[in-house]
């Protein structure tokens, strides 16, 4: 009869983690509802904050409209002609290059950082040094990579220059001066700094995988490729899922990189999400806050699916 | 122990509103070597009056530093003073009562007789009352030629933008470009530049302030486009540089012929003991239509509560627009002084054109951020930045699009 009272339970834990309950509460949740509530206003720099003010300045999907009929947000041209022969699907804009600097980040980093982490794994000579030169690259800031990979790719400067300095005379590597490759330029500048870090994620994936799973394999007579690509990976789903999310979230996120290997250019041609945002950020609030709504959503496109795979079962068992 | 600590506290809240000097903290984005030495200008002369300056400088461009600016007005953590660009970026800010009202000070000091050109002094007025100081001039109206280049061709060293173009051809084919230029904000000044030499500045005002749409889509701005794209074939993407003075070190060294760039680029010619109107050329208003802008930095002073630093941002604001400090301040700057009645004997012969140009004074004319918001220059910078980018973009997809944006623009 005498059964405590289940909110007292943990108390000083509870109590313990409260300011940073708060935090998540009012900065992130309530500025949240804030970005998605006030996108749908005509807000300019001031920002607005009452119901009333919301009232008064509401222009439902205007911001969104503006921002999808801005080239540099998206623009696919081929699109519109479709059942035409003309028709293509391409897309160029701050959006489709999200996607494509993410898409390509994921599947070279995880696979490339995969495959160092098994070769990690075969018990090699200075593992150490080896996993520290690896890793070294995200000891580094976005922005000091994206300078030094600018300086790299650059024509005039880098690469080409010094290939063709050494007689090869045709050489050409100008990605970063190519409106239709830049982002891949810097899609290159993003795995050379992320792809460590994922190697470090997956290499201890494959030392959490039991070593009986090893011998059983071998006594079955099934090579080691087989043994990783058939028994190991799939047990290391959860690592491969964490890996996901982490890297896809840091694609959505990219800035930095950006600003420091091409600042955008040639023209706007590597613009990305928060680019945009931030530079309309002391012109047009509306059009951060709609970008803003925009790229949550896509988080959340990601993230659902591995919060129900993450939390889901547990209240299925 | 206790007591000691609740003194200490105490004297820490007595002393700053006791003491006679005020800290201000002062932000800028004035970080390159001519540049801070022009500001510590100011600093000396404010901590003169007994005062001290705290430097807030925030590297980057303007780009940078405006959102950090208003971002912190905004969020009740202001600076004592912030330079700003003069124009529509405070206009709201000022709207919500954030900024400090100099009026009086302005009258007192007879500011609107003593500052020129009128227009500076304007778009810091709003409804009658001075919001801002102006401290000098810059015009972005230049086009640099080293005359070597040309005259080792044989040719004669172009006087006016068109001529650099017709010459064109010839240097690309002895392996000189042409024009070099700087990626990001160079482009836009570039494009601003031939946009006001080609449409004129009566065109210009027109579209930008009074927003004719005749104008914008007619021929005037079709010649504009066209004179882009006719750049745009000399200076291919792979050919950019990353910063302004690296394009202006091209034309120094002869590796390219011309640069279009503003008066802060008469700087780099100095440092390289080049002389002006022997080794190099510089055409305001790019040779065509000698005219400049009225652009330049100006001061503005987020409202304070403590009557101490509304005191010490009038000191300061009254400290700025004197005679010696402005003298001092725009020698290092390599701007034009906003008074006329001081003694500039030691000012090169670019700066002596600009300022013939700014005594007539119809020759001047409003900047882009005086007309129009900033969301729209975004828009469009952005539009002339893929279109000097984009080899693809026809000329009049281009001037559809400018003529919409002007469509939408605020009033």
């Amino acid at each position: 009869m005498d059964r405590p009272n289940p909110f007292f339970r943990n108390k000083w834990s509870k109590a313990a983690s409260l300011p940073m309950m708060l935090i998540v509460w009012v900065v992130f949740v309530c500025g949240t509802i804030w970005t998605v509530l006030f996108s749908f206003t005509n807000i300019k720099i001031l920002p607005l904050f009452t119901p009333q003010q919301w009232m008064d300045g509401f222009v439902g999907f205007a911001n969104y409209t503006r921002l999808f009929k801005t080239d540099r947000w998206m623009s696919c041209p081929g699109i519109t002609k479709i059942l035409t022969e003309d028709w293509e699907f391409k897309c160029a804009g701050a959006l489709p290059n999200m996607v494509t600097y993410a898409v390509f980040s994921i599947v070279i980093s995880v696979s490339l950082g995969f495959l160092l982490a098994v070769m990690m794994d075969q018990k090699i000579r200075a593992e150490g040094v080896f996993r520290t030169i690896y890793l070294y690259p995200f000891a580094l800031s976005f922005v000091v990579t994206g300078h030094v990979w600018a300086w790299i790719m650059s024509p005039e400067y880098g690469l080409q220059h010094s290939i063709r300095q050494l007689g090869w005379e045709s050489f050409t590597f100008d990605w970063i001066a190519d409106r239709q490759m830049v982002m891949y330029a810097i899609v290159i500048a993003g795995i050379w700094q992320g792809t460590g870090f994922v190697m470090a994620l997956m290499l201890a994936g494959l030392r959490g995988i039991d070593e009986d799973i090893w011998k059983a394999a071998k006594v079955d007579g099934i090579p080691a490729w087989r043994t990783y690509l058939q028994i190991v990976l799939p047990m290391m789903k959860p690592v491969l899922v964490t890996t996901f999310v982490i890297v896809t979230s840091g694609a959505v996120r990219i800035y930095d990189l950006v600003v420091a290997t091409t600042d955008g250019g040639p023209g706007i041609s590597s613009d990305v999400p928060s680019r945009y945002i931030y530079q309309n950020f002391s012109a047009n609030l509306g059009q951060s806050l709609a970008a803003s709504t925009v790229l949550l959503v896509t988080m959340a496109i990601v993230l659902i699916p591995w919060i129900r795979m993450e939390f889901g079962k547990k209240s299925q068992a | 122990m206790k007591t000691w600590k609740i003194a200490a506290l105490m004297l820490s809240v007595v002393l700053p509103s006791a003491s006679l000097a005020t800290d201000l903290e002062v932000t800028h984005w004035w970080t390159s070597g001519g540049e801070a030495a022009a500001v510590a200008e100011f600093a000396k002369a404010f901590d003169a009056t007994g005062n001290k300056w705290v430097d807030g400088a925030i590297a980057g461009s303007g780009d940078t530093a405006r959102p950090i600016i208003i971002s912190r007005i905004l969020g009740g953590n202001p600076m004592g003073a912030t330079q700003l660009n003069p124009g529509k970026d405070a206009d709201e800010l000022i709207a919500a009562g954030l900024m400090q009202d100099l009026t009086d000070l302005a009258t007192a000091e007879d500011w609107a007789n003593i500052l020129r050109p009128a227009s500076q002094l304007e778009s810091c007025t709003v409804d009658g009352k001075v919001y801002c100081v102006p401290v000098n001039l810059h015009s972005a109206q230049w086009m640099w030629t080293n005359r070597k280049v040309y005259t080792d061709l044989g040719i004669e060293p172009p006087k006016n933008f068109d001529e650099a173009v017709a010459a064109a051809p010839a240097l690309q084919a002895a392996g000189i470009q042409p024009f070099s230029l700087a990626q990001g904000w160079p482009v836009g000044l570039m494009v601003n530049d031939i946009l006001v030499a080609q449409a004129g500045v009566e065109n210009f005002v027109k579209v930008y302030k009074d927003r004719d749409l005749a104008i914008a889509g007619g021929p005037e701005f079709t010649k504009v486009f066209e004179s882009l794209a006719a750049v745009r074939q000399f200076v291919p993407a792979d050919k950019m540089v990353p910063q302004w003075n690296e394009a202006v070190g091209l034309v120094i060294q002869g590796k390219a012929g011309a640069n279009i760039m503003g008066d802060w680029a008469g700087g780099e010619f100095a440092v390289a003991n080049m002389v002006a109107g022997q080794d190099y050329d510089c055409l305001p208003g790019l040779g065509v239509t000698p005219v400049l802008n009225t652009g330049g930095d100006v001061f503005y002073f987020p409202k304070s509560a403590d009557p101490a630093v509304t005191e010490a941002q009038l000191k300061l604001a009254s400290t700025l627009v004197t005679k010696e400090v402005q003298v001092a301040f725009n020698l290092k700057k390599g701007s034009l002084p906003m008074r006329a009645d001081v003694d500039l004997s030691a000012a090169n012969d670019c700066m002596k054109k600009g300022l013939a140009i700014l005594d007539g004074s119809d020759a001047v004319f409003p900047n882009d951020v005086q007309m129009i918001d900033r969301d729209s220059i975004n828009q469009i910078n952005d539009l002339f930045t893929e279109f000097m980018a984009n080899p693809d973009m026809a000329a009049a997809d281009a001037q559809a699009k400018f003529v919409s944006i002007i469509e939408a623009a605020p009033k």
